[in-house]
């Protein structure tokens, strides 16, 4: 029996790092502090539909082979194409990530992670703007402020609020939740909202009206502001910009509500120049509540390593980012592919009918630890270990902070990294025959 | 064994008294030894320019570049300085290349040995962020790399400071080196990160640190002293208060007082200042605002135990990034600019903003006049470290343009017959007629750097040093750097051969081979007693306060694959 302390929970972007595991014959047997969404990716694996073996489709039907006639096929589609699309990469390690990027740059291909479809427009807003935050320490140090903005939390990161937010103590707060206001504004009164000092409700789509009234505010312009505005009073309004300009230390946590609904990014822009101005006032700063537990990691490394954080096409050998047009939705949509490579991710549930219409006419690369509808799909497929689990490596946490994820048990399955090394090793093998 | 013999270089070695004299240079396994078989690889330098490989010792170049990069995409494709920016294809030998202020990690490692620099310095990690740092520097070929940690905000130091407890603060700098696999003391803004944790800043040397209690020429001091009890091999590599505002010099100065009695047991500074060009204000408004350089040189030139850089301004865009958080928000709010901040808990802050600096506008001129000055006005070279604090002042790939502008003072008349009127009554370059030599340059690029990181195997050619070479296409013996500075500028801006490790990674102005660096760390060693209490105060802070758990704070050897750990024992 082994006790591991310290490992590092590879559910969400919270990225938990004070977890005990107890191993017993290379199954884990018990799992401390871990939430029960992080306990179920821990304990849980092995009541997933766990994909056994490599395997390719023949006559309709997937069936088991070797992982070097896998390795020799998957090649062999990423030598055909003229361009493909990779896809995915964000519950992966940074090295499988790096390995990936390498993969599409020698290929000519085109990579994006699945912030396409979450917070991908902040990226884009802190291209507009530019993102001031802070890790979650200083906020759980600092923060006598705290806003859940189109997130909820007590659902989807359900350690957040007792490690880094709502009820963290720290040392200029020591009594943690009594020296905290927290405000939650969504379109409906979630579970997180229920635990807030203030709620306020907006209309659905309305965000960005709510972050202009709110600089008005902040800004003295309290003239131009309407009567209502989001479906919320001009005196709510007012009484909020009142606590943040009182403030000594404001965090605005924000989710998909806000990076996915109506302005999309100019939201996340909006709420960047709020941040902005109320430091005019007081300390603000902000943090995107990153659901894939290395979704940050992806937009690191493939800024590091092409500049870009996500969206980037190799076609014409240098990389081109121009999301809205190389972005994996644009590119499927438009029929721009001829064949792709997914990993760590499950686009067969996510992504909208016509991008999948047309995945189902192209040869598919799955790397996956489990089946998912992604892998009806897929025409080649990889059994993956599970990283953080069965394979160490680096993630990056919503905040920008960097890891080790431990590997904690043994495994028959080779790592996304290595399939992703094999590959580069195999391609480059047929296009130097060729 | 691999042997190779550099034939008819004119070497240009200053560590080792030579001004461009004419002789051959031996190779084997990596370093420079005094002689070879005759089996030995033969590159005839045919009278050209040699000198050991570049080493720049403060650049941003991992970690908070990310953050530059992220904020703009345009930068990518900018071509301002042609073969060494923008968009390039992946080739047979190298990755696919982008950017100019902010380039990904590749580009980092190709450009700067094309310019002949082997050695690069990130001058900014903070501890909780090491890893990140480290992953940068994996991915950056070629070069060798070391950084430099964060401590000047940093909750425990401030702490042991305001306790006077001298050895555990020693204790645990040489823990957060450890920690971070930092090269050695980086202080930026005094206690002014702390402040910014509160939107504030502090204002000078004695105003204190909110809710801390200590100044910030307290913590100067503090950490100067822990740096000699540690024996580290760099001095501390300040980043005064007051950054970027009118009338700074004035803390400047007194920052660079406060060390004038401090000793060391090594052969060194006590003090690196950094980017001085952004500490030497004048005036007392931007109204008013002139050039400080004379009276920052004036006490240079007056004392040694002290070094600097330059932080040169080059007219173009920019990027700022430094942990100095509240400047960095001043500079959004005044230039209207996209603005990206990172508090970063119990240790510091930082911030990102874009800028450009423009010869028409009047404080961009006098900037870019004041880096020259202090580097033409500081009378011994070997004070001075060439840097544009790079991508702050502009990036260092306009290192080859800004040579010229120090070895040529008609190259510089060119300039300022192009800026506003009314900056040249702010300045003092015109009157200025020094012109550095081949030989003063190799100080301020490489030589100066090996005494002030003690690194003996770095910026030299003697026997022993890493064989680190450039090879630069123009011959000392007829070209006039005075006259010529275009050939100077081209031959700087792509080597003949850069020499790395004894192996040929550019050849022609370009990439050959794409060998991986190493990176060097102090493990700095201190009394097993002193740490451990100092351990107890360290593990308080992760129990109450940091969101990371200890064990997973210190980074691992997994992220040096190619370690250089230099020891040091405390006095
Ligand atoms: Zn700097």
């Amino acid at each position: 029996m082994a006790v591991i302390t310290d490992a590092i929970c590879s559910l969400c972007g919270s990225l938990c790092d004070d977890i005990t595991v107890t191993v017993e014959d290379n199954v884990i047997t018990d799992v401390e502090r871990a939430c029960i969404l992080g306990r179920n990716k821990f304990v849980g694996m092995f009541l997933h539909d766990r994909i056994e073996s490599p395997m390719i489709r023949k006559n309709g039907e997937l069936v088991d082979v070797s992982y070097e006639e896998a390795i020799d096929e998957a090649a062999k589609i990423l030598v055909n194409s003229k361009r493909t699309l990779s896809y995915g990469w964000c519950s992966t390690s940074c090295e499988a990530i790096s390995k990936a990027i390498q993969l599409a740059e020698e290929t000519g291909s085109l990579i994006d992670s699945t912030a396409n479809v979450c917070h991908g427009p902040s990226a884009l807003a802190v291209q507009e703007k530019g993102g001031p935050s802070a890790t979650l320490g200083a906020v759980k140090n600092r923060a006598d402020v705290v806003i859940f903005w189109g997130c909820n939390p007590a659902h989807a990161h359900p350690r957040h609020m007792s490690r880094y937010s709502s009820f963290s103590k720290g040392f200029f707060t020591q009594k943690g939740r009594k020296d905290r206001k927290m405000i939650v504004i969504d379109v409906r009164k979630t579970d997180t909202a229920k635990l807030a000092d203030t709620y306020v409700e907006i209309d659905q789509g309305s965000d960005y009206l709510l972050v202009t009234a709110l600089r008005s505010a902040i800004n003295g312009h309290e003239d131009v502001i309407p009567d209502t505005v989001a479906g919320v009073s001009k005196e709510d309004v007012l009484e909020l910009a009142n606590v943040l300009k009182e403030a000594k230390y404001t965090c605005v946590f924000y989710g998909m509500g806000v990076t996915q609904s109506r302005s999309k990014y100019k939201n996340g822009d909006g709420v960047s120049s709020l941040i902005s101005d109320i430091n005019q006032h007081s300390k603000a700063v902000m943090i995107g509540m990153r659901g894939h537990y290395n979704v940050t990691g992806f937009g690191q490394v493939a800024t590091w390593e092409t500049g870009f954080p996500m969206a980037i096409d190799f076609t014409r050998g240098a990389p081109y980012y121009n999301p809205g047009e190389t972005g994996a939705n644009d590119v499927l949509t438009r029929g721009d592919v001829d064949a792709a490579i997914i990993s760590a991710a499950d686009p067969g549930a996510h992504f909208p009918q016509d991008s999948l219409k047309y995945l189902a006419k192209i040869p598919v690369i799955q790397i996956d630890p489990y089946a998912n509808p992604t892998t009806e799909l897929s025409d080649v497929v990889f059994p993956a270990a599970v990283v953080g689990v069965e394979a160490e490596g680096t993630a990056y946490r919503m905040d920008g902070i960097s890891l080790r994820m431990k590997k904690l048990i043994d495994t028959k399955f080779k790592t996304d990294e290595e399939i992703a090394v094999d590959l580069i090793n195999k391609v480059r093998e047929l296009k130097g025959g060729a | 064994m691999s042997e190779l013999l550099i034939k008819n270089a004119v070497v240009c070695d200053p560590i080792n008294n030579v001004n461009c004299e004419k002789m051959d240079i031996s190779v084997k396994d990596g370093k420079i030894v005094e002689s070879v078989s005759s089996g030995a690889k033969v590159i005839d330098a045919g009278g050209k320019l040699t000198m050991a490989g570049g080493v720049d010792g403060h650049t941003h170049c991992a970690g908070k570049i990310n953050v530059g990069r992220f904020m703009s995409p345009h930068d990518m494709r900018m071509t301002n300085v042609p073969g060494l920016s923008g968009k390039e294809a992946p080739t047979a030998t190298t990755r696919a290349q982008v950017g100019y202020n902010t380039p990904n990690a590749f580009a980092i490692g190709y450009r700067y040995a094309k310019m002949g620099y082997t050695t690069i310095g990130e001058a900014a990690i903070p501890i909780i962020g090491a890893r990140h740092t480290h992953e940068e520097f994996e991915a950056i070929p070629i070069l060798d790399k070391f950084g430099l940690t964060l401590f000047g905000s940093n909750w425990q130091v401030m702490e042991y400071i305001r306790d006077d407890e001298p050895e555990k603060l020693a204790a645990y700098v040489a823990w957060g080196l450890k920690a971070s696999r930092g090269y050695g003391i980086k202080i930026v803004n005094p206690g002014g990160g702390e402040a910014w944790g509160w939107g504030k800043n502090v204002s000078g040397l004695d105003d204190p640190v909110p809710n801390f209690d200590v100044t910030p020429a307290q913590i100067i001091m503090g950490l100067a002293e822990a740096n000699e009890k540690l024996n580290l091999p760099h001095s501390i590599h300040l980043h005064c208060n007051n950054l970027g505002k009118p009338g700074n010099y004035e803390t400047t100065i007194a920052s660079m007082k406060l060390l004038e009695n401090l000793k060391s047991n090594r052969d060194r500074q006590v003090l690196h200042v950094t980017h001085v060009q952004f500490n030497a204000y004048g005036g007392t408004s931007w109204r008013d605002f002139e050039s400080a350089a004379p009276q920052v040189s004036d006490y240079i030139n007056s004392t040694d135990h002290m070094t600097f850089d330059l932080g040169q301004a080059i007219f173009g865009p920019a990027m700022t990034m430094t942990a100095d958080g509240p400047v960095e928000y001043a500079n959004s709010r005044m230039l209207n600019a996209k603005w990206s901040n990172m508090d970063v808990e119990l240790e510091d802050a930082s911030g990102v903003v874009p800028i450009t600096y423009s010869p028409k506008n009047f404080v961009n001129a006098v900037q870019w006049a004041i880096g020259l000055e202090l580097a033409l006005l500081v009378d011994d070279p070997w004070k001075v470290m060439f840097t544009t604090d790079s991508p702050n002042g502009g990036s260092f790939v306009n290192y080859p343009e800004a040579y010229t502008y120090l070895m040529s003072a008609k190259r510089r008349a060119e300039i300022i017959e192009t800026l506003p009127e009314m900056a040249l009554g702010r300045m003092n370059i015109p009157g200025i007629d020094r012109e550095l030599d081949l030989y003063e340059l190799a100080i301020m690029t490489r030589a100066m750097q090996s005494k002030m990181y003690c690194m003996d195997t770095k910026g030299h050619l003697g026997v022993g040093a890493d064989a680190d070479i450039a090879i630069y296409d123009i011959k000392p013996d007829s070209v006039d750097t005075t006259v010529e500075y275009v050939a100077v500028k081209k031959a700087f801006s792509g080597a003949a051969y850069t020499i790395k490790s004894g192996e040929v990674v550019v050849k022609d102005g370009e990439i050959a081979m794409t060998p991986e660096g190493r990176t060097y760390w102090v493990n700095a060693k201190m009394p097993q007693a002193t740490v451990d209490a100092m351990q107890v105060d360290v593990a308080k802070k992760f129990k109450k306060y940091y969101t990371v758990s200890q064990a997973n704070y210190m980074v691992e050897d997994a992220y040096l694959p190619h370690p250089v750990e230099i020891t040091t024992e405390a006095l």
